[in-house]
């Protein structure tokens, strides 16, 4: 890889073909460099397919990665604003565990078969995301995976919650890549009780990970657009990410 | 944290979104987080038409206080429907 520390970059709305051989959008971000980048797939968080996790795909394409974020909420909602979509993908009850993985399946053909991959790919979620981006490392051969405040992991969520979100702790085994985990100590879904069961479980299958907790972080803390947002740990977190994604994803 | 909590209420009646009045068909009931109000969390409400599409939707975020006041309002109003002349 060779990083473009310029940070020129272009982006656009493409179309991958997801689950089902379906085409869903995209955003895909790339580096204007003629290297061999690394891929990262991007999981949006339950507010959906927005300006802020566009944001952060091009971060990574400034940062030397093809970027790619499919929009999970295509199905539901083609054209409709982020918010919209959203509450449509809501009301039905979430995306499907098998759609998702389908959808970044796609994805990450779409990065491997870019002329400038350099044929390693990683994901990285946020939210429910980071709990999509658990489960596509359990499901699908992958190079590292980021899991950002990943509810429902290990315990279920709460009554009322669509029915698709089973917990995946069962299926640590097949943990694929080195796993790093970005967590905030005041957070309740995850809470500590449920990153110390997940921490442990992986060590005692001998999984690759690397958890930070971070104090006085609750859910959502490189949210910029929120209150709850915390620069401290956002700022330690990007680079974690930088530094993790550049040893695994890299060349 | 991002609780998922969400409750589906069937409804008739109509609202007024972007595209003008239509006619409701379900609420969208959630506590979590809110795309405009500046809190961390709030109780949210969607109205909304699925057969209209994804842009048939009212929606409010609220603290959870003024939900609880709009509540007691609603019960009040739809109590009168019992007590006062149709």
């Amino acid at each position: 890889m060779t990083k473009d520390i310029r940070g020129d970059l272009k982006a656009q709305t493409i179309m991958v073909r997801g689950h089902g051989d379906q085409e869903i959008e995209a955003y895909f971000a790339e580096p204007l460099g003629e290297g061999r980048y690394g891929g990262v797939v991007v999981i949006h968080h339950m507010p959906g397919y927005d300006r802020s996790t566009k944001e952060i795909a091009r971060r990574f394409a400034a940062m030397g990665y093809l970027a790619v974020m499919p929009n999970l909420y295509h199905r539901e909602a083609p054209g409709a604003s982020p918010d919209d979509a959203a509450a449509a993908a809501r009301a039905q009850g979430g995306v499907p565990d098998e759609r998702l993985v389908g959808d970044v399946a796609g994805a990450i053909a779409y990065l491997k078969a870019h002329q400038k991959s350099n044929g390693k790919v990683g994901t990285i979620g946020y939210c429910s995301g980071g709990r999509q981006s658990f489960l596509s490392a359990v499901s699908l051969p992958l190079d590292a995976a980021v899991a950002c405040y990943p509810g429902g992991v290990v315990n279920a969520p709460p009554a009322g919650a669509p029915v698709s979100f089973t917990p995946l702790i069962g299926r640590s085994k097949d943990l694929s890549c080195p796993l790093l985990g970005l967590f905030g100590e005041e957070d309740k879904f995850p809470g500590p009780d449920e990153v110390a069961t997940l921490d442990k479980e992986l060590s005692s299958l001998g999984k690759e990970h690397e958890f930070h907790s971070y104090p006085g972080a609750g859910h959502a803390f490189f949210d910029v657009d929120r209150p709850s947002y915390r620069v401290e740990a956002a700022l330690d977190g990007w680079k974690r990410i930088e530094a993790f994604f550049g040893r695994h994803l890299a060349s | 944290m991002c609780t998922y909590y969400t409750d589906h209420v069937a409804l008739e009646g109509s609202g007024k979104g972007p595209q003008g009045w239509f006619s409701l068909g379900e609420a969208s009931v959630y506590y979590d987080h809110p795309v405009h109000a500046p809190a961390e969390h709030t109780v949210n409400i969607d109205f909304l038409n699925r057969s209209l599409g994804p842009s048939a939707r009212v929606a409010v975020e609220l603290d959870p206080a003024s939900a609880r006041e709009l509540a007691r309002a609603l019960l009040a109003a739809a109590d009168s429907a019992g007590a006062l002349p149709a």
